[in-house]
Order: C-alpha cells, then structure tokens, then sequence
C-alpha cells in the first residue's frame, strides 16, 4: 500500500530520526536493567511519538498523549517505582527464561506482516491534507474537529471510557488497599 | 418204619423249637451267672488257670433255680433218644443184611428247587437234563453206620450233659442248641444230594459256633466260636465249588445219579474229577480239621466238655470222612487227588500228635488227638481204604467221647481245673472217671483186642498194601509216618493219663477236699461208651474169616467202576500178622515211655528234654506258632492290611476325581485371578496409566507463568493470522 | 524524504513487537507493565497513520480511547504491583507461579 504520500521532504527527515529515536528508546525501555531507567526511557519514547503524532498534524491526540501518558501514567510509574524497594528490583535476573525462543517467535511474526504489506490494497482515496482541521467546510482546527467528531458519532463509547475510567479508580483503591480483611 | 425217616432228623428240630422257644421266654437275664473265670487260657502251656473256670459246677455258688429245667431235660434228651429208636427201626427195617447187599430207601420229599430243562447241563453225560434238587432223605450202609452212632452217642451225651449242665442257668438254651446240631447233623447224613448234605454241612457249623461260644460272656469263647465258624467257612468255599463242579459235569447233584453216571463212563468224567475231588477235600480239611485248617479245633475247646464230645469228636468232625467216602468213586477215578488226601491226613496225624506231646490241658491233649486221628482216617480214605476209614470213625467215636466225658468228669471233679500239672493221684478218688478213661486210653493206644486196635491195624494195613503208580515209594513211607503216629499216640495219652489219674495230688488243699465222683447220668454214659470202646472192634476182625463184617457191610458203597480192576489186599498172613507186631510193639514202647518218665521218673526225664532243646521244646508248646503265622499273615495282612490298602486306594484314586476337580477348580480359579489381575486390571490401569503419562506431558504447560503463556498466546495468533492469510 | 504509509506500518510494527518481546521476556513486573504502555503507544502510531491516509478523524477518536484504556489498565496494573509486592516482599514475575501445575 504504497499510494498516498503522507509526509515528504523536510518533514520526512524529522519523522525518520524520530523513529529512529523512539525504536532505539523502545528498546532500551525493554533491555535496560533497572525499572528506573526503563521508565526514562519509556517516558522518551512517548514523547518521540507524540512528536509523530504532531508531524501529522494530529495535535489533539498528541497533547492528550504528553498530557496522559508522560504526565500521567509515567508519574505513576516513578511514584510505583520509588515505593517499591529498589534494591530488590535490582536483584536477581533480568530476563526470563523463555528469553530465546521470544527472540525467535519475533521475527517469525515478520513474515505475515510482510505479506500484508505486499499484497493489501488499500481504497483508492486522495489524501487529504487538511482532512484533520476542517468540520465541513470550515476550517477549525483539529481540536475542534475532533470533538466534533467524538461527541457527536462516538458519544456512547465517551460515557462509557468515563464510566471505564471511574470503574479503574475504583478497582486500583481496592487493590492497593493494605489489607482486604479491614475492609467493613 | 423204613418210611419215618423224615422223622428221624425232625423230632431233635422240634426239640430245638420247644426248648428254644421256652428258654426265650422264661430265661432271666444274665448277670446271675458267675464263676466263669479264664479257667481256658489262650495258651495251654501257662500255668496260671486259675481254679475258676467257664463251667459253673454249682457246688459253692449256691443253687440256680433254672425255670422248667425238667421240660428242657425230657424234650433235649427225649427227642434225641427218640430219634435213635426211630434211626435203630429204620435200620433193622431194611434189615443188616439187606444194606449188605446194597439196599438202600429214599423218601422224597418235595422239589425243592425246579427248573426246566436246561439244554447246557445234559451235554456231558449225553441227555437233556431236566434240572432240580429235591429234599431227599436217603438211607444206605454208609449213613445207616453214621446214623446208628450219631445218635446213640447223641442220646449218651445229652444224657450226660444232664449231669454237666445241671447248674447252669442257660440249660435250656444249651439243650435246644444241642437239639438243633442233632437236626443238622442228621440232615447232613441222611442227606440224598450234595445240596442236603451241604444244608447239614453248614447247619452243623452254626451249631458248632454257637456251642464253642455258649460262654458268650467270655471272650476268649466267643473268639473261638468265630475262629470255627470262618476257618470252616474257608472250606466250605472249596466244598461248595466242588459241588458246583459235580453239578456242572453231571448235570444232577443226586448221589445214586451221579456216581452211577461217573461208575458206568469213568473216561467222560476223569479229566475233570482230580480238581473236583481236591475241591470237596478242602471242604473235608474245613470240617474235619485237618492241616492247615484245623486251627478252630484246638480253639473249640472252649466250649463246654459236652459240645467237645459231641461235635468235635464223634460226630461233626467225621462229617469230612463221610462226604470223602460218600464220593468215593470220585475219588478213585482221581488217582492224584487221593495222594494229595493221603498225604495230608498222613502229616496232619503226625503234626497233631507231635503237639499233643506237649500240652498241658487235659481238653487240648484230646483235641490234638482228635485231629490226628481225623488224620488217620484221611489217610485210610487216601489209600483207598474208605471202608476201612469208616470203621475208625465208628470206633474213634466211642473211645474220644468216652475220653472227652471222663475228662468233663475230671474237670467237674476238680472244681473246673483243666491243667493235668495241677491234678494227679486222682484214680482213687474217681474210680469210675478212672476206670472208664483208662479203657479208652488203652484203646486209642492200640492194645489188643481193644477196639481201636482192628480199626488202626486196618489202617495201617491198607496203607501199608496201597499201591500209588505215580509215587511207588509214598505207601511205605506213609506207613512209617503211621507207625511212628501210633507210637506218638500211646506216648501222649499215657502221659495225660498219668499226670491226670496217677502219682501224687498235685492240687490245692481246697481241690482235693473238693474231689468227688460224678453223678449216675455222667458216669452211665462213660460206662457204656467205655463198653463200647472194648466191643466195636470186633466188626472189623482182619484174618477171620467172615471177620471183617463192617467191610462187607460197607462195601456196596464202593461201587464198581467200570475198566478199573479192583485187587482186593489179600497179603499173605504173616506179613498181617508182622504188621500187627508192629503196631503192638510201637505201642509198648509208647506206653512204657510215658509211665517211666511220668509215673516212675515223676517227669524229670521230660524235664531234662526240655532244657536240653529249649527251641523244640518252646515250638512244639507254642503249636508250631501256626495261629501266630495266620495272626500275621491272614488277619493282619489281608484283612487289616487289605482293608487299610482299600482305604488308600479309595482316598487316592476314588477321591481323585473330587480332589482332582477341586485342583482343577483351583487351578480355573488361578487362571480367572490372573486374567483378572493382570489382563482387566492391566487395562484399565494401562489407559489410565497413559493418561497419566499425558497429563504429565501436558502438565509442562501449566507452569504457572503468565508469560509463558502470552508467549504461547502469540505463537497461536500468529497461527490465526497466518490461517486467515492462507485462505482467505 | 517521501514518507508513504508503509514506513509507518513499519515503524508501528517494529515497536509492537518489542514491546511484545518485553512483556514475554522480562521478569520485573513494572517492566512488563512498561513495555504493555509500549505496546499500546505503537497501535496508536498504527492508527493516526492511517487516520491520515484515509483521511478519517475516527482514527485519532479512537487513539483517544486506546490511551484512556491505556491509563486505567496501568492504574490497575500498578495497583496489582503493589499489591503483590506486599505479599511477596519481590517484583519478580517468577514467585507469581502458584499456578503451576
């Protein structure tokens, strides 16, 4: 699927380096031995793909992407992190024991993946270069746009990702509660 | 008269049933009857008799009311007297000289028992037999001779028994017993057929059974009463196959028939008589105890003195001698079987008198007598001397019963002792015992002008002429075995006579106080039979002319036979008169020893003897150890030791079959276990064992890690997609 | 540099999978938990991608909901580490195998 330029130029160049930069962070989120350093790297790696993201002119997703996750789950991670001893996360191996045969499971998922990107079409659609700012015909923004889009088509999965949410806060008190039997 | 004879035999049966019948209902029970101590030990040489004997004498016991003892005594003794009157008219009815001449009376009876024609039977002899027996009563010279002394002795004896058994409380059963052998034994001689005379045959054994266990309560009478009965059983099986065999080669049992028939065509039957004739013998050895059967004699003695006199020495133990030379032409036509006759009674005489030597007991001694001279007569009949056979029987009647009576006296006299170790000196005090006793004593011994002096020289004589062709020297040496016999018997009946009646009272104080003569009805019969010891030789007198009456009486028996030439012994006079010295001289010396070693040397010589060869000595009181042979062999071998193999054989082999299925069931039983165990079991243990062994292998993916199974997760997806990619 | 849909399928993939790797490899719970937020930032990627291409807003709303998704699981996921932090004094994913079996 091949039809379709989505960035060329100037802006190719800075989509590359930082795919280049969010591939090499993912995986030093993966190889790197202390959870600490993982999650720095974790945090780099959001913030590269929220550059993606913005490159595409998508700002609304990325701002909810800096604001959520690196502001959010990342702070939640460090805080975790820091409550948890961080002697005993340093000890013992890093790696689990199916270590090998994950490492070769990856690149077998290569081949279909290869064969979609060889053989699927996609539909013949012009891209539209300002498809992610204008609500009919105006030209708004892509905030606008979206929640346009979100609370008028997709309005029920709102409420319920809200609902979803609350059913969260709920579940992690419950969890991180010291002991369930003092619970009345 | 000639025509009662039906009445002969029946009036001692009647007798039997009225004494019998009384006796049953009036009789007390026992338990009053005492005294009957092992006065008859088993072994005659010990001399621990104690005084008290079987026999009740009475005298210090106290007297037993016996319920209609005068009944018991005028119906025992009457119907037997009786029948001798009507025996004696019948005779004299066809007349002494008529039976001489060979007359004879048959009565028939009835058809006993009747069967058509038999087509198998008549072939020998030629007809077509028509088969049946008949009760026929039959009276010739021989059972006219058998009849007269049969029941003349009978009567004598029951008359004596009077005395004998005054004091015993089964008198009545005793004298229906008595009655009842009267009847058999009559039957037995004035029997027509084999079929009656083997009737008579065998009823006189049952009475000989219950007369030797008269003294039921003690059990070494009852043993001896068994003993008799089954050693005699064992010649009945050879007589009643002899029987058979006539039966089968002549088609008829009748004796006038029969030997008739075997006189007239000797050829057709010759082949077959030897085994016949050896078979009627063995029944003659049962019934006249000869060797190696005549065990049960000794034994009999067990009984009262009476039943000894009686059964086991006038009469039923010549029944053998009666049938042989009833049979007589049989045995002529079977050269060989005569031998084997001859032989035996030769070495039974010998044998017998050999232990008689030794014996201690006045009874035992008599017994022993007796089988030897039954032996004698054997032999007589071996050499073909049946008359002469005959004529012994008839004295040996006289002289044993005379001789068993005194010694019932003498046991009377000394309170029931038996052993003649512990008598002596007795002549003085029971002259008439004495007396009596010492003229049959000389008698047996073969005195002169006593009447077994003819009967035994008669013997003798015969044997000594007798020609066997197949064994030329056997007559000589059988005449030898006689003479020495003769000797042996003089030996011993003196010695018993001088231990018994001469010398010194060898008894208790208590004994000799007790020494008594009998009363008239004992000692009456002791005269007359002692009487008779003297004269009844003088029917035979050799030489004389016309002197051998009992020979011509008999001699119609002997039918002539056909294509056999008799040659009548007549040996010139001095060898007769030779051979009378002999027999004369062996009894001097015979005589002679006895009284030097036992009246004069007072028993050291025999004593000296006896030390000198201990082994002789200790075989010839012992009997030889025969019983103890037969003890060994027939009682603890077959009977005992059959019995006991039987007894395996059926636990092993019959018992195989059950235990043999148990095993198999067993074994089906293993089978079934195992299949069950191994096989079933193996199989449902197996697919669960395979289970198992899957849900270990499965079990390695349960590890527990959620990363292991994210990772099997994704390698499933990639599957899917994979799937969905290939054939979409 | 003519950056075309493919390039972006590839980078979404390439961090898809490594993120994949680290949660089947690593034993440390908040590492895998991490490398889950990878996960889910690489779907986004996939999604905005192809929002532009079909020039369609429903890809970026749907981002939207895949992070809000994204921040409750985590809270969930973090609540969870600590709770079995305090049962098993250790963040190792290897004592969790009571399952074992």
């Amino acid at each position: 699927m091949t039809e379709g330029v989505l960035l060329s130029g100037g802006a190719g160049w800075l989509f590359a380096i930082f795919a280049a930069l969010a591939l090499a962070s993912a995986i030093a989120v993966v190889a790197a031995r202390s959870p600490v350093h993982s999650a720095l790297f974790l945090l780099l790696s959001f913030v590269l793909v929220a550059a993606i993201f913005i490159l595409q002119q998508a700002e609304f997703v990325g701002a909810v992407q800096m604001l959520v996750y690196a502001g959010g789950i990342m702070v939640l991670f460090l805080f975790v992190v820091m409550l948890v001893n961080p002697g005993v996360t340093r000890a013992g191996k890093s790696f689990q024991s199916q270590f090998d045969v994950a490492l070769v499971l990856l690149p077998i998922f290569l081949l279909p993946f290869l064969y979609i990107l060889g053989t699927e079409k996609l539909p013949d659609v012009p891209v539209k270069p300002d498809a992610f700012r204008m609500v009919g015909q105006r030209v708004v923004g892509n905030t606008e746009a979206v929640s346009w889009v979100l609370f008028r088509d997709y309005l029920v999965p709102f409420e319920v990702a809200s609902v979803f949410l609350l059913v969260a806060m709920i579940g992690a008190v419950v969890l991180g509660k010291r002991s369930l039997e003092k619970m009345d | 008269m000639k025509n009662l004879l039906w009445a002969i035999p029946l009036v001692p049966l009647l007798g039997f049933l009225i004494n019998g019948l009384v006796y049953l209902l009036t009789h007390r029970t026992r338990g009053e009857s005492h005294g009957h101590g092992g006065g008859y030990g088993t072994d005659a040489h010990t001399a621990a008799t104690a005084p008290d004997s079987a026999h009740d004498t009475g005298h210090d016991a106290g007297h037993h009311d016996i319920p209609f003892k005068g009944l018991h005594t005028v119906v025992g003794v009457g119907s037997v007297a009786i029948a001798c009157l009507l025996a004696f008219g019948a005779i004299f009815d066809v007349g002494l000289k008529a039976f001489a001449e060979g007359a004879s009376h048959t009565i028939t009876l009835w058809r006993w028992i009747p069967l058509g024609v038999n087509q198998a039977v008549g072939q020998i002899h030629g007809g077509a037999g028509e088969w049946f027996v008949d009760v026929t009563l039959r009276i010739d010279s021989l059972s006219a001779l058998m009849l007269a002394f049969v029941t003349f002795v009978g009567s004598l004896i029951h008359l004596y028994s009077v005395g004998y058994m005054g004091h015993e409380e089964g008198y009545g059963r005793f004298f229906a017993y008595l009655n009842l052998f009267m009847f058999a034994m009559l039957v037995l001689v004035l029997g027509g057929n084999f079929l009656l005379l083997f009737v008579g045959w065998e009823g006189v054994g049952l009475c000989s059974y219950l007369l030797i266990g008269y003294y039921y309560e003690k059990d070494f009478a009852a043993d001896a009463g068994k003993k008799a009965f089954v050693v005699n059983r064992i010649g009945d099986f050879g007589f009643i196959l002899g029987i058979f065999g006539v039966f089968a080669l002549f088609g008829s049992l009748d004796f006038p028939k029969v030997f008739a028939a075997a006189a007239a065509n000797p050829a057709a039957y010759t082949p077959y008589l030897t085994v016949i004739c050896l078979l009627l013998f063995v029944g003659a050895c049962g019934k006249s105890a000869q060797f190696p059967l005549y065990v049960w004699l000794p034994d009999a003695m067990a009984g009262p003195t009476p039943v000894s006199a009686l059964i086991h020495a006038a009469t039923m133990v010549t029944a053998g001698v009666y049938m042989v030379a009833r049979c007589n032409v049989f045995f002529r036509l079977a050269p060989n079987a005569m031998i084997v006759v001859a032989v035996v009674g030769a070495f039974t005489a010998l044998f017998a008198a050999t232990i008689g030597v030794a014996q201690n007991d006045i009874k035992k001694v008599l017994a022993y007598s007796t089988v030897s001279q039954l032996g004698y007569m054997f032999l007589a009949c071996g050499v073909g001397a049946f008359t002469e056979g005959m004529f012994h029987v008839t004295t040996h009647a006289f002289f044993k019963a005379c001789l068993f009576l005194g010694a019932g006296s003498v046991i009377h006299a000394m309170g029931g002792e038996q052993d003649i170790r512990k008598m002596g000196g007795l002549a003085g005090k029971i002259p008439t015992t004495y007396r009596t006793f010492l003229i049959a004593t000389l008698t047996i011994s073969g005195v002169p002008f006593l009447a077994a002096f003819f009967s035994k020289d008669a013997i003798k004589a015969a044997v000594f002429h007798a020609e066997f062709h197949a064994v030329p020297w056997l007559p000589k040496a059988l005449y030898a075995v006689a003479l020495f016999t003769a000797g042996l018997t003089a030996f011993y009946m003196f010695r018993l006579l001088t231990l018994t009646f001469w010398g010194t009272f060898r008894g208790t104080k208590e004994q000799e106080h007790h020494v008594h003569e009998s009363p008239s009805t004992m000692t009456i019969p002791l005269v007359v039979l002692a009487f008779l010891s003297v004269v009844s030789g003088y029917v035979g007198v050799p030489i004389i002319e016309h002197g051998d009456r009992i020979g011509e009486f008999l001699k119609p028996i002997r039918l002539p036979i056909s294509g056999l030439e008799e040659h009548a012994h007549h040996a010139p006079l001095s060898v007769e008169l030779g051979l009378m010295a002999a027999a004369v001289a062996v009894a001097s010396i015979g005589i002679y020893l006895a009284w030097s070693w036992y009246a004069k040397g007072e028993g050291r010589t025999p004593a000296r003897l006896a030390a000198q060869w201990p082994g002789v000595y200790r075989a010839v009181t012992n009997k030889y150890f025969v019983d103890e042979a037969y003890e060994r062999v027939f009682v603890q071998g077959l009977a005992l030791g059959g019995g006991r193999f039987l007894w395996e054989v059926d636990a092993t082999v019959v018992d195989l079959i059950p235990n043999g299925a148990a095993a198999v069931t067993k074994g089906a039983s293993w089978v079934a276990a195992f299949f069950d165990q191994y096989v079933v079991d193996g199989l449902v243990n197996g697919v669960a064992n395979v289970f198992q062994a899957l849900y270990g292998l499965f079990r390695r993916a349960q590890t527990g890690r959620v990363q292991n199974y994210a990772l099997v997760m994704g390698g499933g997806l990639f599957c899917l997609v994979a799937a969905y990619l290939l054939f979409r | 540099m003519t950056i075309t849909i493919n390039h972006y399928l590839v980078v979404s993939f390439l961090l898809f999978s490594i993120g994949f790797l680290g949660v089947l490899v690593r034993r440390n719970f908040l590492t895998i938990l991490m490398s889950i937020e990878l996960m889910l930032n690489a779907v986004n990627l996939n999604l905005i991608a192809f929002s532009r291409r079909l020039s369609d807003l429903t890809g970026q709303v749907f981002s939207i909901f895949v992070i809000t998704i994204a921040a409750g699981e985590a809270a969930i996921g973090l609540a969870l580490t600590i709770s079995f932090f305090r049962q098993r004094k250790t963040l190792d994913v290897e004592e969790a195998r009571t399952m074992q079996g």
